[in-house]
């Protein structure tokens, strides 16, 4: 029995569904390519989208390439996930102005803009959930990041083709997009399978009068899918995950890092769940107004760890350190879920192509100075 | 939705000279109907805000029981708190809060308590204190063991006076850079542990200042008998925003500003001392 949620649309007619979008109120953003890379633009026309081309991604690496097929969705990623749209790079907080009372600060929360997405990849989506929990289901509510993401419409495709960089399918990411999109696609040749995954999915879906989904386009997807999966290079082993690299702080493998890693901050930068702010005063020149700014920060910055009269962390080994027991341990104690979704982009984007999926099983591998400790404290029965 | 980054106007009623970089502020929110509803638990701090300049994390010195008053002591250290100095009563300062977790004061009911501090390290644990006389027959015998560098660093010269006439309590101080007039002991503040007697089945420790001094002294009390389960102490990281969000008051696992500051020890043993943590 076909599934309801399953709808088939000939590639070549996409721009309905950005049509039946803008009809509805949507701003509609899709990958771009501009300055040799993908950035996400607002587009009125399916000819806005990078067809025909292909990113390339390595450690350090990011290449735009055409491949002369009509292909609409050849990219995966660039270096944007989802983030910018729901925590913004840069946000006022409050509007504060001199008043008889000292002052009057006003919250500047942002109206919520009813904002589509098309082409977001099933990682972003999982940093998205990850970004719910810490903005939205904690101790206390992020009326900003909420107001954006109320006006949020997923667009996601699947991915039938993997990056180097890769590694989604060993963090239980994708390359299917789970949940929390509201339609996803998956690109067949000339026909994109369209599947519901929520209410206001269903809404655009019915609006399209679709044919439902063949069994042989869903099953050819699947393959796609599954196929994309298993070609992935990289992978990250969890199991020992968070403890173990707790335990591996005074790794060697540290120095060695830090010894390439130059601070730039790109990581954390394009990483679709960092979270770090920092909270910055913009008075006007008359000190009369203040705006009372959110920007996103890194914890490789040398204020990040700054207390008064000393650095926590005053060395770049501190800082990686920092950032990589943060992502792939400590996270999993504060959210209950790891911090990375395996879309690969700290390592493309790194100037020196730091390849997390290499520094792991690195630290978990017992160096050889606290191999001689351990065999010392074992031989004294310690 | 309650926007826990909106910022509260506060009137400076009294400004308190401490020391030459220290003052105490007592400030009264001016809105009544945010002070009506402002409460707070000792150990718990503010985020303070100074129009154009920025906000910085001090914890709420005053005693819970009088919330329309707010005590904040605050050192110059950087750039708000400069700006800060330079108020005077009558003057505005912004108040969000208040946030964190506080002392363990229902857990102390009945138990002897003993409060370790340090230097400025003191003033988080002062609304604790007055909480505690306020209620002294709920408590067991209070020992309030505080170190400074030198006696100028000696703050509220005043409470530790009063404190020491309150039933059953011993206030003893050090000071390990002491000058003619100073009659107390000369050492670091663990030196003190030795001077008193602490039950260590029932007794329950509060203690803040330098780490370093936890990390020396908290080993001290746990060789007495004493369990970390029993040991509590306040720890400071920079927040930006007091609500868990900003990332930057991790420590290991937790989030300073909002699991913290003040922690039970045996939770954070594993994280105090590590190198970048």
């Amino acid at each position: 029995m076909a599934d309801d949620n399953l709808r088939i649309l000939p590639a070549a007619h996409l721009q309905r569904l950005l049509d039946t979008l803008c009809v509805r109120g949507y701003r509609t953003v899709a990958p771009t390519a501009r300055d040799g890379a993908v950035v996400w633009e607002t587009i009125r026309s399916v000819a806005d989208l990078p067809i025909g081309w292909r990113d390339r991604q390595e450690p350090g690496c990011y290449r735009l390439e055409q491949t002369g097929a009509q292909e609409i969705f050849g990219i995966v990623h660039g270096p944007q996930s989802l983030k910018p749209f729901v925590f913004a790079p840069r946000e006022p907080l409050l509007q504060i102005e001199r008043s008889k009372d000292g002052f009057t600060a006003r919250s500047t929360v942002p109206p919520s803009e009813k904002v589509a997405v098309i082409g977001t990849r099933a990682c972003d989506l999982a940093g998205l959930v990850i970004q719910d929990r810490i903005f939205l289901k904690e101790t206390y509510q992020d009326s900003y990041y909420a107001a954006r993401r109320e006006g949020l419409f997923v667009v996601a495709v699947n991915c039938t083709r993997a990056l180097a960089t890769c590694f989604c399918s060993s963090m239980d990411t994708g390359p299917r997009a789970h949940n929390s999109f509201d339609l996803a696609l998956t690109e067949v040749d000339d026909q994109l399978l369209v599947e519901a995954g929520s209410i206001a999915g269903q809404e655009v879906l019915s609006d399209l009068f679709l044919p439902p989904a063949p069994e042989s386009l869903v099953a050819e997807a699947a393959k796609r899918i599954d196929a994309c999966a298993r070609s992935q290079v990289r992978r990250l082993e969890r199991s020992r995950l968070p403890s173990a690299l707790y335990d591996a702080h005074a790794h060697p493998r540290w120095d060695t890092v830090a010894g390439r890693c130059l601070a730039c901050t790109n990581c954390t930068m394009v990483c679709p769940t960092c979270f770090c702010h920092a909270v910055e005063e913009t008075p006007d020149l008359s000190q009369q107004q203040t705006t009372h700014v959110r920007l996103w920060d890194s914890c490789f910055t040398q204020e990040h760890g700054y207390i008064h009269g000393k650095n926590i962390r005053p060395t770049i080994k501190d800082r990686y350190r920092m950032w990589l027991t943060h992502k792939l341990a400590s996270w999993i104690d504060q959210f209950g879920i790891s911090g990375c979704v395996g879309c690969g982009r700290c390592i493309t984007w790194c100037p020196v192509g730091i390849d997390l999926t290499e520094e792991l099983p690195a630290l978990l591998t017992p160096s050889e100075q606290q191999s001689v400790i351990n065999r010392q404290q074992e031989a004294s029965g310690g | 939705m309650v926007n826990p980054y909106l910022i509260h106007p506060a009137t400076i009623v009294e400004k308190i000279r401490e020391s030459d970089d220290i003052n105490t502020y007592r400030l009264q929110l001016v809105d009544e109907q945010v002070r009506a509803r402002f409460r707070f638990a000792a150990g718990q701090f503010n985020m303070v805000y100074l129009f154009g300049v920025g906000e910085v994390a001090i914890s709420i010195v005053s005693d819970p029981d009088e919330p329309a008053f707010l005590d904040h002591t605050i050192r110059i250290v950087g750039r708000v708190t400069k700006g800060i100095a330079e108020l005077k009563s009558g003057d505005v300062l912004g108040i969000r809060g208040p946030f964190g977790q506080g002392w363990p004061l229902d857990e102390a009911r009945g138990r002897p308590v003993v409060i370790v501090t340090g230097g400025l390290g003191c003033a988080p644990v002062v609304g604790a204190i007055e909480s505690i006389f306020r209620r002294r027959t709920h408590y067991g015998p209070v020992k309030i063991l505080h170190g400074v560098k030198t006696p100028h660093d000696l703050l509220y010269r005043e409470r530790f006076d009063a404190w020491r006439h309150v039933p059953d309590t011993e206030v003893l101080l050090t000071s390990d850079q002491p000058d003619k007039a100073w009659h107390h002991h000369v050492g670091v503040v663990t030196e003190l542990f030795e001077q008193v007697s602490i039950d260590p089945a029932t007794s329950i420790v509060l203690m803040c200042g330098p780490e370093i001094m936890m990390r020396l002294g908290v080993p001290i009390l746990m060789r007495r008998g004493i369990p970390a389960t029993a040991i509590y102490v306040s720890l400071e990281r920079h927040m930006e925003c007091g609500i868990g969000l900003c990332g930057h008051c991790q420590m290991g696992p937790y989030f300073l500003c909002k699991d913290g500051p003040v922690m039970r020890y045996d939770r954070v043993a594993q994280w105090l001392g590590r190198v970048g943590v």
